[in-house]
């Protein structure tokens, strides 16, 4: 693909969303910059606590960024007022985590999908059979079976919920859909249901991803570019095959080899990590990961290490490369 | 498998649970023997029957509405199911305990963890003084990575990979010869997971505690188990080494379940999922309760539940299919 005739669909530069807490400011996204383009997915990953959620969620505006830039289809998303960011939010969409605290209980099936549709004034009240219609398109679309259109969330399964979260997304036609570990919560057989649907509808429809997940095997099988965080921070960015033969700071190496595979002959090589996740409250300057990487020298902990292209796309943010 | 290597056998129990809306068919007949010292990895999807088991073994099946309406749990010889009260009282926590999925719930937020270790301690041993179980207390700690001189801290002031190691601290604190750890790792992050269960396989190859790693997790089953055995719908439906598992599995659901994971190792443009879902174990179907969800299902499998085929010495599936080829070869 030509980067210099093609504009990215997505543009994010210098993002920064901190939070004020009595223990000091939070530094939950900390100066961070990518790009997407249409049609491809971008997976984000690390532990909890990175500021992975927080990421997608500043993207969309529903944390207000502290500093920096949002660029989407070269409109400036940060200076939006309410009104263009409501027209705005029908092209950017997000699918939630957990499917049975991301439904209203007292909503019906159609009524969840819907919502978005009269809110957008795609369809007005009195217009109920299109509207009917459409809910009952779009059900069928995900794969939901028309029967259960006046079932309560309660009633059914988490695949099954986290499908009516993916419709009332698509009920918009959006083009960017920031997916915050949509299968996370699902068991590996719904999981994989959910991942192909998800795949299909890409290749369908065109859309562009962000795809959240501390699974590190649903986004190599997903994403074309993977971005790792610690701390709030990336340290490293490439294209997902590189990512997976040649991660180069330690932290990606560790979070690499730490992940169980499911076959007894597959030799690991750990790089078992020492000590948790500090605290992302008032860091200190340097790198944040300096405290657990073996590899840590007195270069670590004096200043910011900056993001260093090793290659085309490969960016990595370590004193040692 | 020489009896006296046998630590724990399971012979055809059934649990049921009887609420108002029907009778849950949480396990059906199910079978499953422990070698002393070994690692047997229990997977299956949520409702497939994994805690119930758990559970059943250390008879913490509350009731009502739960009902242990058959079977037998010989451990160590003895048949656990015939115990009382009391005598039960005495194998929980000593010779068999339990690491609860949730490190976040399963400790008491008001005492601190040195006294929650030396709880334990204190049930189980007799003729120790305060101090000698407190010295306990403190070396389960420093066993688990945990500097001794945290001991009175509180439960909030650990992260959830330290609550964990606490957890098992207080699970080993009596040295126990079976170890039932209920999905150890779900809740906390990889680099963490990896870290903890490093340190249980550490532990309980000092220790020579047999344990049951209750997981949904294949790839912590493959790098951390002897033995699988995979549930579905409150039944084994295979049983074998982990190369039978990974390499040979005949059951179309384990294949199923193989073919829903992304793979690290290998590029798959896209995944295999098993059609449907698990059965609502209310009303389970008749047969093989897998059944309505597997490509090969014919006649025969809706019949009569399938009987248990014996593939090699370690290597058992629970699949009509399974007896086609056995009388083929």
């Amino acid at each position: 693909m030509n980067d210099t005739i093609k504009r990215p669909l997505l543009r994010v530069e210098h993002l920064k969303k901190y939070f004020h807490t009595n223990k000091g400011t939070l530094h939950a996204v900390d100066d961070v910059s990518f790009s997407i383009h249409k049609g491809e997915t971008l997976g984000v990953v690390g532990e909890s606590g990175c500021g992975k959620s927080t990421l997608g969620r500043t993207i969309l505006r529903l944390h207000e960024p502290t500093d920096g830039k949002i660029f989407f289809e070269d409109q400036e998303v940060t200076g939006l007022d309410a009104h263009a960011m409501k027209a705005l939010r029908r092209d950017m969409q997000i699918i939630f985590q957990d499917p049975f605290a991301s439904l209203n209980p007292r909503m019906t099936v159609s009524e969840t999908i819907g919502e978005s549709l009269l809110i957008q004034k795609l369809f007005t009240r009195k217009q109920g059979v299109e509207l009917r219609k459409r809910v009952t398109e779009l059900m069928d679309f995900v794969g939901l079976s028309a029967k259960l259109v006046n079932s309560y969330p309660h009633e059914l399964d988490g695949g099954r919920r986290q499908r009516i979260g993916i419709a009332r997304v698509l009920a918009l036609d959006p083009k960017f859909v920031v997916c915050d570990e949509p299968v996370s919560a699902l068991d590996v057989s719904i999981q994989a249901q959910i991942l192909n649907l998800m795949q299909d509808l890409q290749d369908e429809l065109g859309l562009t991803y962000l795809f959240i997940t501390h699974d590190l095997s649903v986004v190599k099988h997903l994403s074309n570019n993977i971005v790792v965080m610690y701390l709030g921070q990336m340290v490293e960015m490439a294209p997902s095959l590189v990512l997976f033969e040649k991660p180069l700071h330690p932290y990606t190496q560790a979070l690499l080899s730490a992940i169980p595979v499911p076959d007894p002959d597959y030799a690991v090589d750990r790089v078992l990590l020492q000590g948790e996740l500090t605290s992302p409250i008032n860091p200190q300057p340097g790198c944040r990961f300096a405290k657990r990487c073996p590899y840590a020298s007195e270069a670590c902990t004096k200043h910011d290490i900056p993001l260093k292209e090793v290659a085309p796309g490969h960016f990595v943010a370590c004193t040692l490369v | 498998m020489k009896p006296s290597d046998e630590l724990l056998s399971i012979e055809k129990v059934t649990i049921h649970y009887e609420t108002e809306d029907g009778i849950v068919h949480a396990l059906n007949e199910i079978s499953l023997t422990m070698k002393k010292g070994e690692t047997l990895g229990l997977v299956g999807e949520t409702g497939a029957g994994k805690t119930t088991l758990a559970k059943g073994i250390l008879r913490l099946i509350p009731s009502p509405p739960g009902v242990i309406k058959q079977g037998r749990i010989l451990f160590e010889g003895t048949d656990l199911l015939s115990l009382n009260e009391n005598q039960m009282r005495a194998i929980r926590g000593n010779s068999i305990s339990m690491i609860f999925q949730d490190p976040m719930t399963s400790l008491n937020p008001v005492m601190p963890v040195g006294d929650q270790i030396m709880e334990v301690v204190e049930a189980h041993t007799k003729n120790a003084s305060k101090e000698e179980m407190y010295q306990q207390a403190c070396d389960m700690l420093e066993m688990v990575g945990i500097p001794a001189d945290r001991s009175h801290e509180y439960p909030h002031q650990f992260s959830g990979g330290m609550k964990q190691r606490v957890i098992i601290a207080i699970a080993l604190a009596c040295n126990p010869t079976l170890l039932i750890a209920d999905e150890p790792t779900t809740a906390l992050d990889v680099t963490i997971q990896a870290q903890v269960l490093d340190m249980i396989t550490a532990l309980k190859s000092r220790l020579n505690t047999a344990m049951l790693l209750i997981t949904h997790d294949l790839g912590v089953v493959a790098q951390n188990c002897d033995r699988v055995a995979i549930m579905y719908a409150g039944q084994v439906i295979e049983l074998g080494t982990l190369q039978d598992i990974f390499k040979r599995p005949q059951h179309p659901y384990t294949k199923g379940l193989l073919g829903s994971i992304p793979s690290l190792t290998k590029n798959v443009r896209r995944l295999s999922p098993i059609k449907g879902l698990m059965p609502d174990p209310t009303d389970l179907p008749p047969g093989c309760a897998f059944a309505p969800r597997c490509q090969y299902a014919s006649d025969v499998c809706t019949r009569g539940v399938p009987a248990i085929y014996t593939l090699s010495d370690t290597h058992q599936v629970r699949c009509v299919l399974a007896e086609q080829e056995v009388n083929h070869e």
